[in-house]
């Protein structure tokens, strides 16, 4: 479905189903340099489950219009006025990488709109290397092989996501590179670059937390070398979280291992 | 795997898609022979049904063997996925009946595999899809024969018989101006002498009874996507960018930005054509894409060595290998095939078609027969087999003379098949 935000036009995946706000509703977030379609397994199922579902492209990602927001914060605010126009009063907030950072700061911002907060692949503080900055700058493609490497945990993910036959490893790259050339060609900015930043640049995780007042759950990848484990302590600390990790997991965990996500997602909503 | 680079091509043909088996340990990739998967309830059957999970229902829309040689190949293309095929003619018809219907159009080499010339010129004509064919090197007769209600263009990278190489920036750059999608047949070189997708082509598929396999024992074909077509800007695919009564309304590009056409290919194609692979062939085209880096790089080898001494032969007036000076294609070989123009090549033999029989009825270690790609060295004299009917000026016009001799070069001792090539030329200059 479209819905305009903030004067944009935004997509939003609903599962294959009409978007019913009657129904819980779920609402997924994506990450960097990514779209809605790392979460269609995920957004069809509980879709089909009893749930209101929203995969949401953000501004300048996909098939959603407007220049990226400028940080997690304003993503935040961004996010909130996207459930306001699809007619979502209550959502759980469903994130990965980045998008669980957007998540955090929205549950933080509106903690009576935010029935509880998943937080997938989540690190705090989400520093990315200089090396990787300065690999974009001079070969962006580079630095999203690079990404995708670290992103990914094996050569042989099944079942593979959206379905057999799929190669991760380049589905992930040609879409990250779709992402940034589209953003490159219509809103003149290098996507790579500011969608890194933004994760580097967060700093109020730790205020956000002590605002929010749902439930946190983490769903952690045992592999993930893009945002280790140990890099969502203090976090989940603070957040009271609840901690699952992924055996043998990595940080594109959706398509890694889309029946263990969604096995995590329907036991923390249990 | 996980590290600052990309697996190598090597890694990848040993290693992509394939894990230990996590039921039984077993490290070589397990043939999963078995038509169909137990559902674990009710509801995991329908979510597997209406692609809320990923997983396997029935081996003619997936299977776990098949699965990972879809995955190594589009691995070694760099592709986003693949679907493994009964045939390479079936991925040619997949591909084609994905993208179009009675009214489309295509636009392909005229320089084809016959099979291919024949279901685009006979058959697709008769279910209303017509081809304009135009020579792989005329670059304005590409463009000048797109039509409103062309949906692909076609070719192969070496094509047949003269292995015109396919000039895929150029035809791709024309593709993409009109919004349409470059299709190329890449059996002739196979990844590891050229990607196509690096060049600008959109979908490769091979017939994998070749080089792929490698070893003249199965029927195969594997069709790739690059997953770098953008089907919702083009606008001319609505079986992309349109619900799709057929399956649950899905719109195949909302569900997946980057694997929209495997999706409704698998979801229509191999559901509804059948044409899909046996686990075992599958299972056998993988052990011979584990060599691959290994046969490509001796059958290059040795055709050369082939090429060399036939191009010095003094009953050769003339040797089709791009590598040669004077072929047509020389300067787009250095450019797009660095490594080796492949192994299948023909050559024109002084003399009649009695010499031309001779030839080929001398020779020990090639094989008579029908086929390309095999680790064993074959050939096949066209005027008295493959194009037999056609008189003298017929095969003229298609780029074949009563002498010309088409090989493929195999893996054996490079001096051996030297020596049978001039056993067999002795025993051509005694007829009369």
């Amino acid at each position: 479905m479209k819905i305009t935000v903030q004067g944009h036009e935004t997509y939003a995946y609903t599962g294959g189903k009409a978007l019913d706000t009657a129904l819980p509703c779920l609402v997924f977030v994506h990450g960097a340099l990514h779209d809605h379609s790392l979460w269609t397994l995920l957004a069809r199922w509980f879709a089909h489950h009893g749930h209101g579902v929203l995969a949401l492209d953000l501004p300048g990602h996909g098939r959603s219009a407007g220049p990226p927001p400028p940080d997690v914060e304003a993503t935040a605010d961004w996010l909130l006025a996207a459930l306001y126009a699809a007619g979502v009063k209550q959502a759980v907030l469903v994130g990965h990488s980045l998008g669980s950072l957007i998540g955090l700061e929205a549950a933080a911002r509106a903690p009576e709109r935010v029935t509880r907060l998943l937080m997938l692949a989540i690190a705090f503080p989400m520093k990315v290397s200089d090396a990787l900055f300065s690999t974009a700058l001079a070969d962006p493609v580079k630095a999203m092989h690079m990404v995708n490497n670290f992103s990914i945990s094996t050569t042989a993910a099944k079942p593979s996501h959206p379905g057999p036959g799929a190669w991760l490893h380049g589905g992930n790259q040609v879409l990250m590179e779709r992402n940034v050339a589209q953003a490159r060609n219509e809103l003149g900015i290098d996507l790579f670059t500011h969608d890194f930043q933004v994760c580097d640049r967060y700093a109020g995780g730790l205020q956000a937390a002590a605002r929010v007042r749902c439930p946190v759950h983490f769903i952690l990848g045992a592999r993930d070398q893009m945002a280790h484990p140990r890099a969502s302590r203090e976090l989940g600390a603070a957040l009271k979280a609840q901690v699952v990790t992924l055996p043998a997991v990595g940080h594109h965990m959706m398509a890694e291992a889309p029946d263990a996500v969604l096995a995590a997602l329907r036991a923390a909503l249990a | 795997m996980a590290g600052y680079s990309d697996p190598g091509f090597d890694t990848l043909a040993l290693h992509a898609g394939a894990a230990p088996d996590p039921a039984t340990g077993a490290r070589a990739v397990p043939i999963h022979l078995t038509t169909s998967f137990v559902f674990e309830n009710s509801e995991h059957a329908a979510s597997l049904f209406n692609m809320e999970r990923a997983g396997h229902v029935y081996s003619r829309i997936s299977n776990p063997t098949n699965a990972v040689l879809e995955e190594r190949v589009a691995a070694l293309e760099g592709g986003v996925g693949a679907i493994a095929t009964a045939s390479g003619q079936a991925a040619l018809h997949l591909a084609v009946a994905t993208l179009a219907g009675a009214g489309s159009h295509i636009v392909a080499s005229s320089a084809l595999y016959g099979g291919s010339h024949n279901l685009l010129n006979y058959t697709m004509s008769r279910f209303g899809i017509s081809t304009t064919f135009v020579k792989p090197g005329d670059v304005d007769g590409w463009r000048a024969a797109i039509r409103p209600h062309t949906r692909l263009l076609f070719g192969e990278t070496l094509g047949n018989p003269g292995l015109d190489v396919m000039d895929i920036p150029t035809v791709s750059a024309i593709a993409h101006d009109a919004g349409l999608p470059l299709l190329v047949d890449s059996t002739f070189t196979t990844p590891w002498l050229m990607k196509p997708f690096d060049h600008g082509a959109d979908l490769v598929f091979h017939s994998a009874t070749k080089f792929l396999s490698g070893h003249g024992t199965v029927i195969g074909g594997v069709l790739v996507d690059s997953g770098r077509f953008d089907w919702d800007r083009s606008g001319r695919f609505p079986e992309l960018t349109e619900p799709y009564a057929g399956f649950h309304g899905m719109v195949f590009s909302e569900e997946s930005t980057v694997g929209a056409f495997l999706l409704r290919a698998r979801r229509e194609g191999l559901r509804d054509f059948g044409a899909c692979m046996s686990p075992h062939t599958a299972w056998l085209i993988l052990q011979g894409i584990e060599t691959l880096p290994l046969r490509m790089a001796r059958h290059v080898e040795n055709t050369r060595k082939v090429v060399a001494f036939l191009a010095a032969h003094s009953m050769v007036a003339r040797v089709g290998y791009p590598e040669l000076d004077g072929h047509p294609s020389q300067a787009l070989a250095r450019t797009l095939l660095p490594r080796g123009c492949g192994s299948v090549f023909s050559f024109d033999m002084k003399g009649s078609r009695a010499q031309g029989r001779a030839f080929i009825e001398t020779l020990k270690i090639f094989s008579h027969l029908a086929n390309v790609g095999d680790c064993r060295s074959l050939v096949i004299h066209p005027a008295s087999t493959t194009h037999f009917r056609m008189d003298d000026a017929a095969l003229g016009a298609a780029g074949i003379t009563p002498g010309t001799i088409r090989l493929s070069i195999g893996l054996e001792d490079a001096d051996d098949l030297i020596d049978d090539l001039k056993r067999a030329f002795k025993a051509a200059e005694k007829v009369t």
